[in-house]
């Protein structure tokens, strides 16, 4: 009884996974619970192995020993329960917005008809209306990224997975992202993990936040804020957990970076 | 009214053809006729007909290298892109086949072959097929790794990853490829006229060198060079129609 809570209380379960490339320790000895319907954030110094788990979680690279669940299903592979967003956005350059926001689905092999209604659909609701005929080429950072956030939506994966989404846009563009992703994870049932190096970003959009640390990679500590998650998005920034939490981290990030 | 690109061509022709002119009139060379001469030499081989009998003869070896090589070429280019072992094995062979010689190796194609279709066509693959495929392998290679990434995570098959993102991606630098080399199987085609049978326009060329007819010597050169141009420049309509939007950059920064 026990087992089966648990399994429907994690969207996605990380267990005792290495990864070596070659003499290289990329990941040692890793578990992690990722909780359904929840964005956690895994967070750390360049080089600490955080884009290598989110790319075992989706499948994309093996691990060297260890397993991935994803809603109590071992990881072989990339699967339609995992959605990614990628930091250089992946976009094809030749297709147009209406074509790469469709072009999951279009792999899947849904028709022409029924893909383009979906995808005008998110692109609507990633704000990019009027766009549909654009190339990528004539948009901007941020509105690539919402391409690219669109695409991973209309596939209707249950978990996203976000590798620094936010960190080749501009700032201001970075604050509006991640207010839209507070809304995001409230309105869509989905789990989020989501890389990034950030500390502000980390604590201002996480239900939990995982803290990697470099040589070898290993969950340092976790952390869950829980009193200014229910409050409105602009008094966040000044909420006095929020800095704690801030101040917390940085303190132990800052011996690792050099 | 002319496009201003339309008039830079129109009066770069003029440049040349008159620096032609001017070159027969010095004359540069008892065996060099003026622009003139030639265009009317030219006329004159259309109007008998000489010049379309000749094409008759010369157009197979020639469409037949292009349907080979560019099929092949742009094929076992896609191998060795996606294969590294393929690559050690098979890019050798077309470094050799692009340095070698080829003037002195066409005896010994006549000897294997004789002295008919196969051959010529065996000359224009030699000229056209290492740079096609190598270039499409070197493109092939180059695809940016995320967005094939992306493919996968996506769940794209191997097909769909190649048909819809390597190959697209690839397609400016293949149709390169294929730009030089058809320009390069079309100075073999020739070649092969000249060395292996006098036959097509390669005739007319040997022939009017022989009997000191130097202006339809010049025009048969002349219109080898307009039906390799003309057909560059389809090509690049071709390519433009099948991948647009592709000349149009990559968006990751």
């Amino acid at each position: 009884m026990s087992e089966t809570k648990q399994i429907s209380e994690n969207a996605v379960e990380v267990r005792n996974v290495f990864k070596n490339y070659g003499d290289v320790e990329a990941l040692r000895d890793l578990t992690l619970q990722f909780p359904k319907g929840q964005l956690t954030s895994l967070l750390g110094p360049s080089g600490c192995g955080k884009t290598t788990l989110l790319k075992i979680i989706a499948g994309l690279i093996p691990a060297t020993s260890g397993e991935v669940l994803v809603n109590g299903k071992p990881v072989t592979g990339p699967g339609p329960d995992r959605a990614f967003v990628f930091q250089d956005f992946a976009l094809l350059p030749w297709a147009t917005v209406l074509r790469n926001v469709a072009f999951g689905l279009e792999l899947r092999g849904v028709p022409k008809p029924q893909r383009e209604e979906i995808a005008v659909k998110y692109i609507k609701d990633v704000g990019l209306s009027g766009f549909e005929q654009s190339y990528p080429h004539e948009l901007s950072g941020g509105m690539r990224q919402r391409v690219g956030l669109a695409r991973a939506l209309s596939v209707d994966a249950q978990v996203l997975l976000m590798d620094e989404p936010f960190s080749a846009v501009d700032e201001q563009t970075r604050r509006k992202f991640q207010e839209d992703l507070l809304s995001l994870v409230q309105n869509e049932n989905k789990t989020f993990l989501f890389v990034t190096h950030s500390i502000e970003e980390a604590v201002y959009v996480s239900d939990q936040i995982a803290i990697l640390l470099p040589r070898p990679s290993r969950v340092s500590e976790i952390i869950r804020p829980t009193g200014f998650r229910n409050k409105d998005k602009d008094s966040i920034r000044r909420d006095a957990e929020y800095l704690d939490i801030v101040d917390k981290i940085w303190a132990s990030l800052r011996t690792y970076v050099e | 009214m002319l496009s201003r690109s339309n008039l830079l061509k129109l009066l770069s022709a003029f440049f040349v053809f008159g620096a032609w002119e001017v070159a027969g009139r010095i004359p540069v060379s008892f065996a060099f006729p003026t622009f003139l001469e030639s265009m009317t030499a030219l006329a004159i081989l259309i109007w008998d007909g000489t010049l379309f009998t000749a094409y008759g003869e010369t157009l197979r070896p020639l469409v037949v290298g292009i349907l080979i090589s560019g099929f092949f070429g742009i094929g076992i280019g896609l191998f060795i892109g996606l294969n590294r072992k393929l690559d050690w094995l098979v890019s050798p062979i077309f470094v050799v086949m692009q340095t070698a010689p080829l003037a002195a190796l066409i005896p010994l194609l006549v000897m294997a072959y004789g002295i008919g279709l196969t051959s010529k066509v065996f000359v224009f693959c030699i000229m056209a097929m290492p740079v096609i495929a190598l270039n499409t392998g070197g493109a092939v290679r180059n695809t940016p790794a995320s967005i094939k990434e992306m493919g996968l995570a996506f769940l794209g098959t191997r097909s769909d990853i190649v048909l819809k993102i390597v190959l697209p991606a690839a397609s400016p630098i293949i149709f390169a490829g294929l730009r030089l080399g058809i320009s390069a199987g079309f100075i073999g085609a020739i070649l092969a006229e000249l060395k292996i049978t006098p036959t097509g326009v390669g005739d007319i060329i040997t022939y009017s060198r022989s009997i000191a007819d130097y202006p339809s010597m010049y025009a048969a050169i002349f219109s080898i060079i307009v039906l390799a141009v003309v057909f560059l420049n389809l090509l690049e309509k071709l390519e433009r129609f099948l991948f647009g939007g592709l000349n149009r950059g990559y968006a990751s920064e």
